[in-house]
Formats: C-alpha cells, sequence, structure tokens
C-alpha cells in the first residue's frame, strides 16, 4: 500500500510573489507597466519604437526588453533614446516575474510614466506567467494569418488591447489571406471587452488611435 | 515549451517532501487551468530529465485540466466555457465574462511504502 499526501501548493506560487511585489512597486509609483506579447516577428521591436518617438512629448517610457540571448531589439530601443534594460532568458521561452523585478529596479523609475516589457517571442507560453504587468498587449500581425485567436486563445482571453499589426499588408489585396471580421469576431467570443487597432508601423496608418488609448490608459486614475 | 519552468519548481515541491517523508514520490496528482496551455508529455520529459538519478525519478504525473469558467451577465450564472459554442449553457446569451484560469497546483503525492 501506498502512502498519498496531501499538498495543495500553487506550483508557480514564487513567481507570483515577484509578481505581486512588482505590481505593489508600480502601483507605489503610479506607473502602468504594458507587457507585449505576440510571436517571433509580429512586429513588437518595430511597434514599440515608433510609439516611444511619436509620443515622446506625453509619455516618457522605459523598456524591459526580453530574449532569449541576443541584445539586438535593445540596441534598436536605445537607439530612441528611451532607457532600456535587457533581459536574456538563456532559452526559456518566457520572461518571469523576478527578472522583471531585476529590470525595475534598473530602470530611472522617477523619471517614467509608463514601462513597457517586450516579452520573448512566443504565442502561447508568456501568458501563462504574471509578471505583475497592469495589462497584457497581444500583437498579431497579418500574415501570421486569421484563424490564430481561435487556435491560441489564452493570449487573447487575458489581454486588454490587440494590435493587428503590418496592416499595410492588407492592400496587397487577393495575394494575403486575412479576414479581419473573422479576427475580431473570434476575439470578441472570448473577450468583450477588448480594445482592437489593425496598425501599420511602417506606413503609420491607424497608429494614431494607438497612442491615443495608449495615452488615455497610462493617464487614467482607475486604470 | 514552458514546462521546463515548470517542472522545475514542482520537483522543488516534490524532492523538498521525498525528504520530508523520507520516502520515493511516485505519484502526483495537479490540477491546471486550461489557459496555462501544459503539455503532459513535454512537462513529464522535463520532469524526468530534472529528477534523473534522484529519488524522485520516475514520479507519474496525472494532469487534470480544469475548463475554462465564464459568468454570464444576464442571468448571472457560470457555466463552462467552450470555444465552439461559446453562449451561456443556461440562457443561450452571448453575454458573458471568463473568469481567471484555475492556477496550476499540486494537489497530492503518493510515497512509495516498505
Ligand atoms: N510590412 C510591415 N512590416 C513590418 C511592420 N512592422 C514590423 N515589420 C517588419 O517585421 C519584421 C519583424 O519586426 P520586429 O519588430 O522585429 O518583430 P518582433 O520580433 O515582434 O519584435 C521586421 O522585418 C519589420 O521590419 C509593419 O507595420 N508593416
Ligand atoms: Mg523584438
Ligand atoms: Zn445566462
Amino acid at each position: 500500500m501506498n502512502k498519498t499526501v496531501k499538498i495543495g501548493r500553487k506550483i508557480l506560487s514564487a513567481n507570483e510573489e515577484y509578481a505581486q511585489r512588482n505590481r505593489e512597486l508600480l502601483k507605489q509609483k503610479n506607473l502602468p507597466c504594458l507587457n507585449f506579447i505576440s510571436s517571433p516577428g509580429s512586429g513588437k521591436t518595430t511597434l514599440l519604437c515608433k510609439t516611444i518617438n511619436d509620443v515622446k512629448d506625453k509619455l516618457r517610457i522605459g523598456v524591459i526588453e526580453g530574449d532569449i540571448e541576443t541584445d539586438i531589439d535593445a540596441e534598436k530601443i536605445r537607439a530612441t533614446a528611451a532607457p532600456v534594460i535587457q533581459i536574456n532568458t538563456e532559452g526559456a521561452c518566457h520572461l518571469a516575474a523576478a527578472q522583471i523585478a531585476r529590470g525595475l529596479n534598473a530602470l530611472p523609475l522617477d523619471k517614467l510614466d509608463m514601462v513597457c516589457i517586450e516579452n520573448v517571442g512566443n504565442l502561447v507560453c508568456p501568458s501563462a506567467f504574471e509578471l505583475g504587468e497592469t495589462a497584457k498587449i497581444a500583437l498579431l500581425s497579418v500574415p501570421e494569418g486569421d484563424d490564430k485567436p481561435a487556435k491560441y486563445p489564452a493570449l487573447f482571453a487575458k489581454a486588454h488591447a490587440l494590435l493587428i499589426t503590418k496592416a499595410d499588408l492588407l492592400e496587397l489585396g487577393p495575394q494575403i489571406q486575412f479576414d479581419m471580421e473573422k479576427v475580431i469576431q473570434d476575439v470578441r467570443k472570448i473577450n468583450k471587452n477588448i480594445r482592437i487597432f489593425p496598425v501599420s508601423a511602417t506606413t503609420g496608418k491607424g497608429m494614431s488611435d494607438w497612442y491615443q488609448w495608449l495615452v488615455e490608459f497610462a493617464t487614467a486614475v482607475d486604470r | 515549451m514552458h514546462e521546463a519552468a515548470i517542472a522545475q519548481s514542482m520537483f522543488e515541491i516534490i524532492s523538498e517532501q521525498a525528504r520530508k517523508y523520507n520516502a520515493k514520490p511516485v505519484k502526483a496528482r495537479i490540477t491546471c487551468g486550461t489557459f496555462h496551455t501544459v503539455n503532459d508529455e513535454l512537462l513529464s520529459e522535463a520532469y524526468q530529465a530534472i529528477a534523473r538519478d534522484t529519488q524522485c525519478a520516475g514520479t507519474e504525473f496525472e494532469i487534470e485540466h480544469k475548463p475554462i469558467l465564464a459568468k454570464c451577465r444576464k442571468c448571472d450564472r457560470k457555466f463552462e466555457f467552450h470555444l465552439d459554442n461559446p453562449a451561456c449553457t443556461e440562457c443561450s446569451s452571448d453575454d458573458f465574462e471568463l473568469l481567471p484560469d484555475e492556477p496550476l497546483i499540486l494537489e497530492e503525492i503518493e510515497f512509495q511504502t516498505e
């Protein structure tokens, strides 16, 4: 006869404790923090660079860059003059809350209005790890296809906003298959309140609506 | 892929308990919300790689994936959410909110006794 012992412990409790501490620090500094999540190549770095430049008169943004092992993206952010902290996950497919704690500690928080985290490129894993962020922002690029929200609902269910990136490619016409209505419908089924912005960082189309939301979100008292 | 990180935390809890009871853990029962997207096989493989050559090697896993629950805004009832029919099972309303995913919990461990 074997002996069964009740445990009842949260397996990710260590991560959750760090996330809670990050949340408290951000609250104390009154800083909103956005966690950008998408597949590799959806346009997170490009969007962040352009956003930082275009809203710099209204928001001072600091960035935590998560990458498996390079600092290529952090260099691109650095070129915008925004403070950036590089975190290498050394193989892991997601950022953990302890790494964000280190990032927050290294950023000049008192000189910022917002912290943006670029998570490791991955549509599935990062959304299972709370970082203490104020909101998750999902990106889905047009060339990835319109079936992704139905296939990978977890991120789209949790995100505050969805950026449909590379919307300029829709103008290629029949060369590209992407049913915007289907995406919006699939996402709304699992997340009624999500804000959806089709944007192109290359042409700038749709970006002003995103900026307006971003600035409102950053300055809202009850975010 | 995030199974490796989960396996590491799980190994830490299980090996601590194995020391406490001074017994070999043969089975662990886990519950987990669907949106954690945990793959049972990957989790087990990652755990076995970490536990190799310890008394935790070979622990079997029984993972119960808990459905996503939703709360209807019209009739206030809770129901199991399914993507293929996203509507309240009581009143058919499609105005509902998804409740937070169930956490990942190590419920119990079965130890081998002499
Ligand atoms: N056509 C088009 N390409 C874009 C757009 N935004 C980014 N890209 C391209 O997509 C590729 C990946 O972008 P990147 O920002 O590095 O994606 P990340 O991996 O999510 O950070 C790069 O070659 C970008 O130039 C866009 O709005 N339109
Ligand atoms: Mg990038
Ligand atoms: Zn109902």
